[in-house]
């Protein structure tokens, strides 16, 4: 389903050049869960934004459903990540001037949903993982948890075939992200294919298999 | 189409929501400068512009009327001017008119105390007037702008109104310029001398306006202008006539020139009897105000590309983020435009209302007091939308760049703040 092939990073800084990829190939069937590890530096979030088609490889390609994303121009790489992609990022990134639903409700309107649909399909999200009541809440009115499960509920709002998550515990407490990582557990049992990065071990439990990342390669990978 | 349609939709949903939620003090300091920016582009201007208009508006009320005829050049009179006076009342829409004889004469005052021959005489060179008093009263309010003293009587002869710029005391503020009259007060006697006759006049009053035909010349009844001049015929110098708007001065002209009157003189719509020196002192003014509101155009286009600036690259991160979930460039960028043409709307809207409901209003009834002129707020309606539409553009360019600016970055470097 997507295939991550001899995918290189470089950055440049002036005449330093630092390899963050070195030729990583990957390759994740519809429906895992899929979690990345590895030590801070190991260049598992850049792994992560080239698979989301957030950044762009030096070299390599990402292939999602035998489509050669990394071939798209910057409006259909825009619209590929609206139409198939959902993110998660540790620090929940919800607009601030939105209502819960409102921060759910944005993709859906530019998929080109009626506001009343789009409003059907959000508000549905939200019950999904048991934020019904704080619809109309601004995020600065809700605790990281349920900011994080906002955020979540944004993510999957239009099914996308991939859920990429950066660190999405790592600003929660021990509850908030048991109760997080639940919702993804629960998404996975429907179907959802889940890519995570994340440095605390415990929550691989609920994954199939773990990709071990250190300096830019695959080192090593486990299926749960 | 659909494309569009969208980008529109969401830029409206995000945008709407960014003004609703916004600082409110924020928002109102923007919409204020707005404001500010639009009183600035169109008072500025409207007072330089409103001095003159004052001016042309007084000179058509107390001066001109709606349509004034002169002699022609090389004339000594309106020709035939018994038979256009006839021929005046019947046209309709003209309610008032009156016709002036007019002398060059010098005034003479002091003469009675003046001892010492060897000193100069106390004179001044300006108009005599003869007027139908009631008649020009009902044309121009001359008595209204009697200073001291009282205005002419009908029924008396042998008085004079004099002009106060003729009057020392009240043209020194003039300086030095010409000469005037020192000391001369209702009651007291000057002497008028023209073409080789002299006649003494007891001051009636002293007639002050801002009209410089008001205020230079001097007034005694047309009886005894005609006695004292020896006019061998009734035929006038100047012809004024007003109407009660139901005809346009361009039509009351094309009427009377129609009649053939432009043949006995020159008829000139109280706009074209502006000198053009005043037009071109207009224009200038005009130029001048229109630099100053571009000049407050450009200050309020700085502070929104400001405003909006600041706003982005605060809000960089979920500008990338909101890339990031697929949200359009276009969007986003619109829902900044959105955000500038409203505040533009408000504050210019605000703007406005305060011209129309307070300064114009205020100004019509107490002018800026000018030694020239009494200066009103001239703000016509179409200047003033063509004033609005371009604050409005310039402000959505403003509120376009910085946004587009931010937008443009890559959506990671945005979303991870490097």
């Amino acid at each position: 389903m997507i295939k991550a092939q001899h995918i290189v990073k470089t950055f440049k800084n002036g005449s330093v050049e630092t390899r963050v990829l070195k030729d990583v190939s990957l390759q994740i069937e519809q429906g895992e869960f899929i979690a990345i590890m590895g030590k801070s530096g190991a260049g598992k979030s850049t792994f992560m934004y080239q698979l989301g088609l957030l950044d762009h490889p030096t070299s390599g390609d990402i292939i999602i459903d035998d489509i050669n994303a990394t071939s798209l121009n910057h409006d259909d790489r825009t619209r590929f990540r609206l139409e198939n992609l959902g993110y998660i990022f540790q620090d929940y990134a919800l607009v601030p001037e939105l209502t819960a639903i409102e921060n759910v409700i944005v993709p859906l309107l530019m998929q080109g949903k009626s506001d009343d649909e789009a409003t059907e399909i959000a508000r549905a999200s939200l019950a999904q993982i048991g934020l019904s009541h704080r619809e109309n809440n601004l995020p600065s009115q809700m605790s990281g948890g349920e900011q994080q499960r906002v955020s979540i509920a944004r993510a999957v709002a239009h099914k996308p075939k991939i859920l990429f998550a950066d660190e999405p515990t790592a600003n929660l407490d021990n509850v908030s992200s048991e109760s997080v990582m639940d919702v993804f557990r629960d998404l996975h049992n429907q179907g959802q294919t889940i890519i995570m990065v994340t440095h605390e071990p415990e929550y691989t439990r609920y994954c199939n298999r773990v990709i071990y990342l250190s300096d830019g390669q695959i080192v090593d990978e486990k299926k749960i | 189409m659909q494309n569009f349609l969208t980008t529109i939709k969401v830029g409206t949903f995000l945008g709407t929501r960014q003004l609703r939620r916004a600082n409110i003090w924020t928002t109102l300091l923007i919409v204020f400068i707005m404001m500010l920016t639009f009183l600035n582009m169109v008072v500025v201007s409207g007072i330089l512009v409103g001095l003159i208009d004052g001016g042309n508006i007084a000179n058509r009320k107390q001066y001109t009327g709606n349509v004034i005829l002169t002699k022609l050049s090389g004339d000594p009179y309106i020709e035939n001017t018994q038979n256009i006076l006839a021929t005046i009342p019947t046209i309709p829409g003209v309610t008032k008119w009156n016709e002036r004889y007019s002398t060059g004469a010098q005034f003479e005052a002091n003469y009675l105390t003046r001892r010492d021959f060897n000193t100069e005489r106390d004179t001044v060179g300006s108009s005599l007037l003869g007027i139908d008093v009631k008649q020009e009263d009902d044309l121009t309010n001359l008595s209204k702008y009697v200073l001291e003293g009282e205005y002419l009587d009908p029924n008396e002869s042998g008085y004079i109104l004099m002009g106060s710029t003729l009057l020392r005391r009240f043209s020194s503020a003039f300086g030095d310029g010409f000469g005037s009259l020192d000391g001369v007060y209702p009651g007291d006697r000057v002497k008028v001398t023209s073409n080789g006759k002299t006649k003494e006049f007891i001051v009636k009053g002293i007639v002050k306006s801002k009209v410089g035909e008001v205020s230079f010349r001097a007034f005694i009844t047309k009886q005894d202008f005609l006695q004292f001049v020896e006019r061998p015929s009734l035929n006038a110098d100047e012809i004024a006539i007003a109407t009660d708007g139901s005809i346009t001065d361009d039509a009351l002209k094309s009427t009377l020139v129609n009649y053939g009157f432009d043949r006995f003189g020159l008829i000139q719509t109280a706009t074209e009897a502006i000198p053009d020196f005043l037009n071109q002192i207009k224009l200038a003014f005009g130029l001048l105000g229109n630099v100053i509101g571009f000049i407050g155009i450009v200050v309020a286009s700085i502070t929104i590309f400001i405003v909006i600036f600041i706003n982005a690259v605060t809000r960089r991160k979920y500008i990338g983020i909101l890339k990031g979930i697929g949200v359009t460039s276009g969007a986003i960028e619109f829902s900044y435009v959105l955000q500038s043409f409203v505040y533009a709307v408000i504050g210019a809207g605000l703007g406005m209302l305060l011209i129309y409901t307070v300064f114009v209003p205020l100004l019509n009834a107490h002018p800026l007091d000018f030694p020239f002129s009494d200066g009103i707020l001239s703000a016509p309606i179409g200047g003033t939308m063509i004033r609005f539409f371009l604050l409005l553009i310039v402000t959505l360019f403003a509120g376009y760049i910085p946004a587009r600016m931010i937008v443009k970055k890559n959506t990671l470097d945005s979303i991870l703040g490097r």
